[in-house]
């Protein structure tokens, strides 16, 4: 019962990610051609409602169900790493049409042979791993 | 109900999203789908081998629990609250596709050419979509988040790691689409 929260914020994130057409690789490859401000506008406004959310939280001091103030876990410093990162991922996103949200949600529109992708995805991530140590971060 | 049937404009779903992060970090966790990834690997036993996926994967079950919501809710919304399916693009995009050998561009959520069984069976086509899923787990860990993580939280809570990260998704989006497309479509 106490994942049931969960589920539904996951149902509706589905649902949202479907209706906004954030799931589909044309939209995707539209945005990388600038010929669109649909996902510019979609990600525009979620990030200026998320500022606007956060900050008012943060102002009346809102707790979070766990009774402690609301914080967004810290993301680690470095420039490397999320510039090299972020690049490597971007042509993933690009070439595929999916970032790890739509991957899962795609498997419930009924393409399967996204899971392909899903599970060179977790290779991916489990290539990081062994590497590591070895990368500049 | 059309215009729950229809699309849903941007500015709609914009802000949707970012109630979706604002109520997992309500709810005192946070909004990043890349690190089930990480969590995958570790029911598989990765933790053995390697030290970055000894973790309690147990810790994790929330969200992937929010995984199986997102299943069911892409198929809530494409099968019961979809009524067209095909993708509105931008015309000059269309013609770009279908310079590419992409026929019915937008008529489907994702391109036959790509995710079509016949594609996956060619080595072309296995190969974009092993390539690209293994670019963006490891570049997702690698940069520490992905667009839910660095892109909405990120960015909502104005960290700079996340204003680079997502720099460099767009530089290599754009290599992509604008360099490496051309040389293999």
């Amino acid at each position: 019962m106490k994942y049931l929260r969960f589920l539904i914020v996951g149902v509706v994130f589905g649902i949202v990610l479907v209706k906004s057409e954030a799931v589909s690789w044309y939209r995707i490859y539209e945005m990388f051609r600038f010929e669109s401000f649909h996902m510019y506008g979609i990600i525009a406004s979620a990030v200026l409602t998320g500022i606007i959310l956060l900050q008012l939280s943060r102002k009346i001091k809102l707790k979070n169900t766990e009774g402690t103030l609301m914080r967004v876990p810290k993301k680690e410093k470095g420039f490397i790493r999320h510039i090299v990162g972020g690049t490597i991922f971007g042509l993933g996103w690009a070439l595929a049409g999916a970032c790890p949200g739509p991957m899962y949600i795609l498997v419930g529109t009924g393409v399967f042979s996204i899971f392909i992708v899903i599970i060179a995805a977790i290779g991916g991530t489990y290539l990081y791993g062994i590497l590591r140590d070895k990368l500049p971060h | 109900m059309q215009p729950i049937l229809e699309p849903w404009p941007w500015y709609v779903t914009g802000p949707l999203i970012a109630l979706i992060m604002y109520i997992l970090i309500y709810f005192g966790k946070t909004f990043g789908m890349s690190s089930n990834l990480s969590t995958f690997c570790a029911i598989a036993g990765a933790g053995k081998k390697v030290e970055f996926f000894r973790f309690n994967w147990r810790d994790k079950k929330w969200s992937l629990v929010t995984v199986l919501g997102a299943v069911i809710g892409g198929f809530i919304a494409h099968f019961l609250l979809s009524n067209p399916t095909n993708i509105e693009i931008n015309p000059e995009t269309m013609k770009s596709l279908n310079e590419y050998g992409f026929a019915n561009a937008g008529k489907t959520l994702l391109p036959s050419e790509i995710y079509g069984w016949n594609a996956v069976f060619s080595i072309k086509g296995i190969l974009i979509l092993t390539i690209g899923g293994l670019l963006v787990g490891f570049g997702t860990r690698y940069a520490g988040g992905c667009t839910s993580g660095h892109a909405i939280t990120g960015l909502s809570s104005l960290q700079m790691p996340s204003l680079i990260s997502v720099i460099g998704f767009f530089i290599g989006g754009l290599i992509m689409v604008h360099i490496i497309f051309p040389l293999i479509f």
